[in-house]
């Protein structure tokens, strides 16, 4: 039950140019054990789709990978793509945020379903597209053999999303990365597609890595959640705890944003300052720019992790202060 | 289908009466009057007076203009000053050698020019990649004159595998009695099995139209390689990669499934800088085309046939920019299903 | 550590390291930059650098070969072709510069006038403009000339006036994105005029994009014009034209080959550097082709 699925220990991932190399993600541990959600939360541009593109090995070039990401032990890093192809969609597959854009319009969604089914199962095409509807009817899409003939173009959003889905589970993948799956849809889909993942996790034991910047949805969907910034795991934990004691002054401030019924604060809260350019990130603790408890030893070194009960840790220099 | 073809269609005659227009007013409300140019030198006031009223011009020239539709509808291209013929008939005569060069050499432009740029953009930033821009970059600043010439001056004059000009020789020309079924002299003599006629017409157009193929080589590579880059980087590519689908698949299915049709909006207006190529590469090998024709008329001052030259090969060009348009519904599904 | 190589802020780079980086990402464009300045340099400095007067007839040395008198040999009157070849880049710039210009000045007002004020009056003006593009490259202008007489000038109107239509598309886009801006809206509600608005906000922003095609054009005029002067309707003697001289010695290029190919490797070698300053032009102006780092 607890076997770790996603391992990622040391990743780097660098885009080096002529005027600056931009570090867009630095030296993250992850752990994912089966059966479990993780969340990945962070603002955009804070490496955390990287980290997902990195664990299939599908950062583009000239970018720079080091460190280790294995998915069920299988070592990710420095492999070629066609070492990489039985794990794509195979062992671990994944869902993107734009789910309009991220089928092809030439194709009905009949053909690419059983194209990436083929690519891992031993399966002729009649077989696939059994494979094809069954999956289609794993995530409640109505009339599958109907669906299998349409164009992307001809469903709507959220029916694509599901597709999506579908196609991600056909193979029985050990773990599913999905980067911000919901963001594009309209509010009302995004809870309906919330919903089907939660149900998929609880009733076939699914193990998710689950990237967004909705502290919301973390809440309703994750077991675990790891904050990113500047491209820094700053505090994970599970989510009860994390939620209840967040330790790091950027998880706090990425609480108050969020906005609660009933809480009697008219404003919207929101982080003041900008996420650095990775270009050139900033000295010692990364967030003391925009943070409001930092002072010279912030800026000058960068903190260790201290850890809490039950695996709680976080990076910051007023924990060690505080007694 | 046929509400898209239809608005097509609509659209196509919209244009052509704009193209009308254009050589209406060239031909009749600019300065350089034609009546002049017919007479030659210093005519009597009087044969101007009647020649003008013999061709309509002394009305005004709204009705100048309807009268000037109403017969191009008709297929009234105007009659050659030179000739006295019909300018449609002089067209008819020659359509076949134009059509025949600019059609081998569209055929391997695309042949060549399309995997190259797919090449090309699949293999990106590579040496292989550089060096086709580079390429392509010089091949667009060729004059096309130059090219023919020099061609000329190494399969003919140095190495003399080739012969310097026409469309067939002239023994050929004077023995040879095979059918102009298709105006396509290559096929026309296969049918016919006439092998010497056919030998004699293949060696003829090797030049010119690898002059043609060459100028319009770069811009097909160079408009290939950008359209398969941009497809390259978009989403649905990314998805294909990260479902283990075998990069072949994802390249040479997948993306150029997607190229398609800005390909064939390529296709299309590489012909009309073939036809308009045509012009300068027929002149100097005195091939017997349309473009020949024309430069032969400047010369001669033989306007009517200029204009009427040019109006056909802008229809010509507008039709298959028509067909082309028809093709995508064929090819995009997104249109079909409006 | 790598990860802890970090500095304090983030520095502003100087236009001179930008610049050695652009220099060092676009071999080519420095290449054709050098090349352009090169044929500018010979362009203006004709007279001083030409061996020969381009029109010095010499019936003693007709037809000669390239020879360390006449690096180029010379043709049919006898006169230097080397000299003349320095000579037509002077040509040849102005018909670059002209007929771009002349193009810019049909279309890009279209363009502003459609993009701007949109509706009826848009359709009609671009309807208008497509109808030039309709015929096949390089033969409308083939009309145009052979209806106003040939002559360079005429050749050149030719040109600009069947190229326009791009400049009035690439304007009209560039002023739709514009116009939707809330700084346009702020100046017509503060009662600024029309005129006004387009010509303080509306032209300043759309001019990227138009040097980026002019840049691109420059080359396609100048070959364009050439092959118009080779086939009659350009440049006339006594003007130094290189597609006009490449013409007048077709009839005895295949035993006098230098007097084709020098004209036409000058056409080739400027085409060639305005091309490839036009891509580089076009990486540092438009964004989406934005420097890459």
């Amino acid at each position: 039950m607890s076997t770790p699925v996603l391992q990622i220990a040391g990743l780097r991932v660098e885009f080096p140019g002529l005027l600056r190399t931009v570090k867009a993600v630095r030296g993250i541990n992850l752990t994912v054990t089966g059966g479990t959600v993780m969340g990945l939360v962070g603002e955009s541009g804070s490496g955390k789709s990287m980290t997902a593109m990195a664990a299939l090995g599908l950062i583009p070039k000239p970018g720079v990978v080091h460190g280790s990401v294995k998915v069920d032990g299988f070592e990710v890093v420095g492999r070629r793509d066609a070492e990489l192809a039985p794990l794509r969609g195979g062992e671990a597959a994944m869902i993107f945020q734009n789910p309009m854009k991220a089928l092809n319009p030439f194709f009905t969604v009949g053909e690419q379903m059983t194209d990436a089914i083929r690519c891992h199962l031993p399966f002729d095409k009649k077989a696939a597209i059994k494979a094809a509807i069954a999956a289609l009817e794993s995530v409640h899409l109505p009339d599958p053999t109907f669906t299998l003939d349409k164009y992307p173009h001809q469903m709507s959003g959220g029916q694509i999303q599901r597709v999506m889905i579908a196609m991600a589970l056909a193979c029985q993948p050990k773990v599913l990365i999905a980067d911000e799956p919901t963001t594009a849809l309209d509010v009302t889909v995004q809870a309906q597609i919330i919903s089907l993942l939660r149900e998929l996790v609880a009733t076939q034991d699914r193990t998710i890595l689950f990237i967004t910047h909705d502290l919301g949805v973390v809440a309703s969907l994750c077991d675990n959640v790891a904050v990113m910034y500047a491209g820094e795991i700053v505090e994970t934990g599970s989510v009860v705890d994390v939620f209840a004691d967040p330790k790091h002054p950027y998880t706090q401030k990425l609480m108050n944003t969020v906005p609660r019924l009933g809480a009697g604060d008219q404003n919207l809260n929101f982080i003041p300052g900008q996420v650095p350019d990775m270009g050139f990130p900033p000295k010692g603790c990364a967030f003391h720019p925009r943070c409001d408890q930092a002072d010279d030893k912030c800026a000058a070194s960068a903190p260790d992790y201290m850890i809490f009960n039950n695996d709680h840790k976080a990076a910051c220099h007023r924990l060690d202060e505080a007694p | 289908m046929a509400r898209y073809a239809a608005q097509r269609l609509l659209l196509m005659i919209g244009i052509l009466l704009g193209v009308l227009t254009i050589t209406f007013i060239l031909s009749r409300v600019l300065p350089g009057s034609p009546v002049e140019l017919m007479l030659g030198h210093r005519p009597t006031p009087e044969l101007i007076e009647a020649t003008k009223k013999e061709l309509g011009l002394d009305q005004p020239l709204i009705i100048q203009y309807f009268t000037y539709i109403g017969e191009v509808v008709q297929g009234e291209f105007g009659k050659s000053l030179r000739t006295g013929r019909p300018v449609l008939e002089e067209v008819g005569k020659r359509i076949g050698a134009t059509l025949e060069l600019t059609t081998l050499a569209i055929f391997f432009v695309v042949l060549i020019g399309v995997p190259l740029g797919v090449i090309s953009a699949v293999r990106q930033n590579s040496i292989l990649d550089n060096g086709l821009r580079a390429t392509t970059i010089a091949g667009m600043a060729f004059p096309a004159f130059m090219l023919a010439m020099m061609l000329q001056m190494l399969f003919y004059g140095e190495l003399g595998w080739l012969p310097l000009q026409g469309r067939l020789d002239s023994e050929v020309l004077l023995d040879s009695t095979f059918p102009r079924h298709t105006g396509f002299f290559l096929l026309d003599t296969l049918m016919t099995g006439d092998w010497r006629a056919f030998g004699s017409a293949a060696q003829h157009i090797v030049l010119p139209a690898l002059t043609l193929v060459i100028i319009t080589l770069a811009t097909v590579t160079r408009i290939t390689r950008n359209m398969m880059v941009e497809v390259l980087s978009e989403e649905f590519i990314r998805t294909a990669s990260a479902y283990g689908l075998p990069s072949r698949r994802i390249h040479y299915g997948y993306a150029l499934k997607a190229t398609l049709i800005p390909l064939l909006t390529v296709v299309g207006l590489t012909y009309g800088y073939l036809l308009g190529g045509a012009v300068v590469v027929e002149f100097v090998f005195d091939w017997p085309g349309l473009g020949g024709f024309m430069v032969f008329s400047i010369s001669q001052n033989d306007f009517p046939a200029v204009m009427g030259t040019t109006l056909f090969l802008a229809t010509a060009y507008l039709m298959i920019n028509l067909v082309v348009d028809l093709l995508y519904f064929v090819v995009d599904p997104r249109l079909r299903a409006q | 550590m790598s990860i802890l190589e970090t500095s304090d802020e983030v520095p502003t780079l100087a236009w001179r390291v930008k610049a050695k980086a652009f220099a060092a990402n676009n071999k080519l464009f420095v290449v054709g930059a050098t090349g352009f300045l090169f044929i500018l340099l010979c362009a203006i400095f004709a007279p001083l650098i030409a061996p020969y007067a381009p029109d010095k007839i010499d019936f003693s040395a007709r037809l000669q070969g390239p020879s360390w008198a006449h690096w180029m040999g010379t043709e049919k009157f006898g006169r230097d072709i080397l000299s003349r070849v320095i000579y037509g880049a002077q040509t040849s710039l102005i018909i670059g510069t002209a007929v771009t210009f002349i193009a810019i000045l049909i279309g890009a007002p279209i363009g502003i006038i459609a993009g701007y004020f949109g509706g009826r009056l848009d359709t009609l003006l671009m309807r208008v403009s497509d109808v030039f593009l309709a015929f096949p490259p390089l033969l409308l202008p083939i009309a145009i000339t052979a209806a106003l007489g040939s002559g360079l000038g005429n050749a050149m109107f030719a040109i600009a006036v069947s190229w326009f239509p791009w400049y009035a598309r690439i304007t009209r886009a560039a002023v739709l994105r514009i116009r939707t801006e809330p700084y346009i809206n702020a100046a017509r509600a503060m009662g600024v005029s029309h005129t006004r608005i387009m010509w303080r906000h509306v032209l300043p922003n759309s001019l990227t994009p138009i040097i980026v095609q002019g840049s691109m054009d420059f080359g396609f005029t100048i070959l364009a014009a050439a092959s118009l002067s080779f086939i009659g309707l350009g440049a006339t003697p006594p003007m130094i034209e290189w597609g006009l001289m490449a013409a007048t010695s077709r009839s005895m290029f295949l035993d006098a080959w230098w007097t084709v190919l020098f004209p036409g490797m000058a056409i080739f070698f400027t085409v060639l550097c305005v091309n490839l300053v036009g891509d580089g032009v076009r990486d540092v102006l438009d964004p989406k082709h934005g420097i890459k780092e």
